[in-house]
């Protein structure tokens, strides 16, 4: 039983993927679970699993290659099966230039052959993955007349035998699952592309998705997923003042009618207490950049209509909070996510801060680490910048932007001393946030960051 | 409660409710001084004399139409077939005259009568006496449709339909006359429109009604001991057909297996699908089989016959297979 391995979608936004390396050589044993090869997508070098047990038995596409999900990568079999048929149905390896769809009908009908696409082409505009399907299974064509049943059966009505399982072309690069397994992977925030399907053609059916509930690590929950278990947000119908406020904004200033709130800090005592921490050893050393994060999470509990998203016809409350973090990297820039960050201690967070920029900057970071913020903080202080607007991570509602610390002369009581100060600025979507609400948000991290034990209590 | 057969829960029924309402009288071929030719009337025409248990002519058509005349004048006939297989030839007055009469007539003509008699195949009657009419009844809109599947119910369900001021097809099956169960003492009624619960089960739906209750029941205890737990739901009126009821087994088992007496195409069973993939859509793990008769006419021939019919083994491999077991 040979089991094919596909380029699957290894982020939300995958279609297409470059197989960096191959880890496994041709003739290697590999198990389910095994790591075949790095692949690079949009956002990151990602690890691609086998689905099946046996004999790497043929690589088919080279490193370097670039490969749209669903293209056939290689064979995975028993040590003496005859994989030619399935090698040969990948036409063109991995290459852009496949032939179109006609290559596969003959070849799909096959016993032993699977209901992936034969050619990439086929899984073109098909944006989940398939994964690696089980070729033993005879693929079920809903659309004939025949039920899916046992014995060959008349066709609807017309007394005419169904010949051979018709082409399996209708399946495309789909992966096949149940409406339950979707609906319960769904609620589970388990990526089906995560999930082997046991089922006819590889389709995910319940029991795949109980497998992968109770098996935990198997499933790559994703952190969208995280932050969106039921219980962990509310959400709030649209009033008409909120339609009204939302439709006339996004007509005038973009689709995010974003407005920006800038308050300078004074930021004395949070430098001391950075001091002091660093004193107590690295393992409590913050930067004034975790000092916001934290400070941003706590307010962000305070006022929970600032963690929020935008979904159109409602907004999305949460009640777990996820800050994400804009890390630059060589091309660009991406947003990992400290988790439940209102939760941890400020020298946790540093920690995990700096974790995830080394991945984020070694292109490691997982589709977990990425998604599921559910609000942002950016920090170009480092750069000497005194004061920034950050652009919205839609659908979020809110950015803060934290400039860089200064010491400069302000007046105290009468008197005019020198005093560290800091320059942070909100962009708002304001569909979500109304600037009186921004401004009390701003209040609450004036407050946390201007009495800095708070931030450690 | 009492145990009796299929066909004296009918005799039962039929009793109690010509004792009940002088109006109400059955007719039809033999059902009087012969006491009907599957004895359903056995004793009635000694009981309630030949104005209310009436002999006719064979011809289906005529009594059938005399029937319909009889109960836009206010009388509530019983009009038994002797099968329903010689019933299509009555079909014009059944579906023409009975389930229009209310509607053409605008509301002046209640149509409170009762068309009944056995459907399906027994065993050996051939392609013409071999067949279960119900998908063709069900179709018409102003016909209510009953397929008991055991005494207890077509006691209870026969009752309703001779109260009923509409017209009521009443399909009993010729091997379930002997069969026994519990029927209650009292003077009950069973709602039309309203499905049962047979089993409960946890893994899987056999949605199914009249005769093939039976084989339902026997796939369940079957599989029962390869702990698959199925949940029986028993139709029992097909039109108006018990939707809430077979959405909530579905929702509840993931799967569903329809399994009916008749054939495939445009079958009860095709329409209980329709209910399913709208009603449980997000719900099913697995597509809904049908098991049914073949797309034959019933062959006479005893092995083919068998291998036509739909049974307990071919329900049993539809059920491994909406579980992925096969």
């Amino acid at each position: 039983m040979a089991t094919k391995v596909v380029m699957e979608a290894l982020s939300p936004t995958m279609e297409e993927g470059r197989l960096v390396k191959w880890l496994k050589n041709e003739g290697d044993a590999v198990k389910s679970g095994d790591v075949l090869a790095e692949v690079e997508t949009d956002k990151a070098v990602m690890e691609l699993v086998a689905r099946g047990d046996g004999v790497l038995r043929k690589r088919i596409a080279n490193e370097g290659d670039a490969a749209p999900v669903g293209t056939l990568l290689a064979v995975i079999g028993t040590a003496d099966e005859n994989v030619d048929s399935i090698v040969a149905s990948s036409g063109a390896p991995a290459a852009a230039t496949a032939p179109a769809a006609q290559a596969a009908p003959a070849e799909a009908s096959a016993p032993g052959e699977t209901s992936v696409p034969a050619s990439p082409a086929q899984s073109q505009g098909e944006t989940p993955a398939p994964p690696q399907e089980k070729s033993a299974s005879a693929p079920i064509v809903a659309s004939s007349g025949r039920a899916p049943g046992d014995a060959p059966r008349r066709a609807a009505g017309n007394g005419s035998r169904p010949s051979a399982p018709p082409p399996v072309a209708a399946a495309g690069g789909r992966q096949r699952s149940s409406p339950l397994a979707r609906r319960l992977a769904s609620d589970r925030g388990i990526p089906l592309g995560s999930i082997s399907g046991s089922g006819p053609g590889g389709r995910i059916v319940k029991r795949d998705v109980e497998t992968a509930v109770a098996s935990g690590g198997q499933s790559r929950s994703p952190a969208t997923a995280r932050a969106q278990l039921e219980g962990d947000y509310k959400d709030i119908p649209l009033t008409q003042i909120r339609k009204t406020i939302a439709k006339r904004l996004a007509e005038s200033n973009g689709p995010v009618p974003t407005f920006f709130l800038t308050v300078e800090l004074d930021v004395t005592r949070a430098s001391e207490l950075r001091e002091e921490l660093a004193s107590m050893g690295d393992q409590y050393k913050v930067s004034f950049n975790d000092i916001a994060i934290r400070a941003v999470a706590m307010a962000l509990a305070e006022h929970p209509e600032v963690n929020a998203h935008w979904l159109g016809d409602k907004i999305r409350q949460f009640n777990r909070i996820h800050v994400g973090m804009a890390v630059a990297v060589e091309d660009g820039l991406i947003t990992p996510v400290i988790f439940d960050a209102d939760r941890k201690r400020m020298w946790d967070i540093s920690a995990e801060a700096k974790t995830l920029a080394g991945k984020a900057r070694d292109r490691k970071l997982t589709p977990e680490q990425y998604t599921g913020s559910t609000f942002s903080v950016s920090n170009l202080g480092m750069f000497g910048i005194d004061q920034f607007t950050a652009i919205i991570n839609p659908p979020e509602a809110g950015i803060i932007a934290v400039g860089g610390v200064e010491e400069k002369p302000v007046v105290v009581e009468g008197t005019v001393v020198l005093r560290k100060r800091m320059r942070i600025t909100m962009s708002c979507d304001h569909r979500v946030i109304d600037g009186a609400t921004g401004a009390k948000f701003l209040q609450t991290v004036r407050r946390l960051i201007e009495n800095p034990v708070a931030l450690i209590v | 409660m009492a145990v009796m057969t299929y066909r004296e829960a009918l005799t039962s029924a039929l009793r109690e409710e010509l004792a009940r309402d002088d109006r109400v009288f059955l007719m039809g071929e033999e059902v009087a001084q012969y006491n009907g030719a599957y004895k359903v009337s056995k004793g009635l025409l000694d009981e309630f004399g030949p104005r209310r248990i009436v002999d006719t002519p064979i011809t289906e058509l005529g009594f059938a139409g005399v029937g319909v005349g009889a109960a836009m004048v206010g009388l509530r006939p019983v009009v038994e077939f002797m099968t329903w297989n010689f019933a299509l030839l009555a079909l014009d007055e059944v579906v023409n005259a009975a389930a229009k009469m209310l509607y053409m007539s605008g509301g002046q003509y209640k149509m409170p009568m009762v068309f009944r008699g056995p459907n399906g195949s027994a065993l050996q009657l051939g392609a013409q006496h071999s067949q279960a009419w119900e998908s063709w009844l069900a179709h018409i809109p102003g016909l209510k449709v009953l397929t008991p599947g055991t005494p207890a119910d077509a006691k209870g369900l026969l009752k309703s339909a001779i109260r009923d001021d509409n017209p009521v097809v009443f399909l009993e099956g010729e091997m379930l006359y002997n069969t026994k169960g519990e029927v209650p003492e009292e003077d009950y009624l069973i709602r039309i429109g309203k499905a049962d619960l047979k089993r409960e089960g946890e893994h899987c739906t056999i949605v199914t009604h009249g005769k093939m209750v039976l084989v339902a029941m026997q796939v369940a205890d079957a599989l029962a001991k390869d702990d698959i737990s199925i949940e029986v739901v028993d139709l029992r009126t097909i039109r108006p057909m018990d939707v809430e009821a077979i959405a909530q087994s579905v929702q509840k088992t993931n799967r569903a297996v329809v399994l009916e007496e008749g054939w495939e195409i445009c079958g009860v069973g095709a329409q209980v699908v329709d209910f399913i993939q709208r009603e449980c859509f997000d719900d099913l793990d697995a597509p809904v089989i049908r098991v049914h008769q073949e797309d034959v006419p019933m062959p006479y021939a005893k092995n083919l016959e068998k291998a036509a019919k739909p049974d307990a083994a071919k329900t049993i491999a539809a059920v491994r297979k909406v579980m992925y077991l096969d």
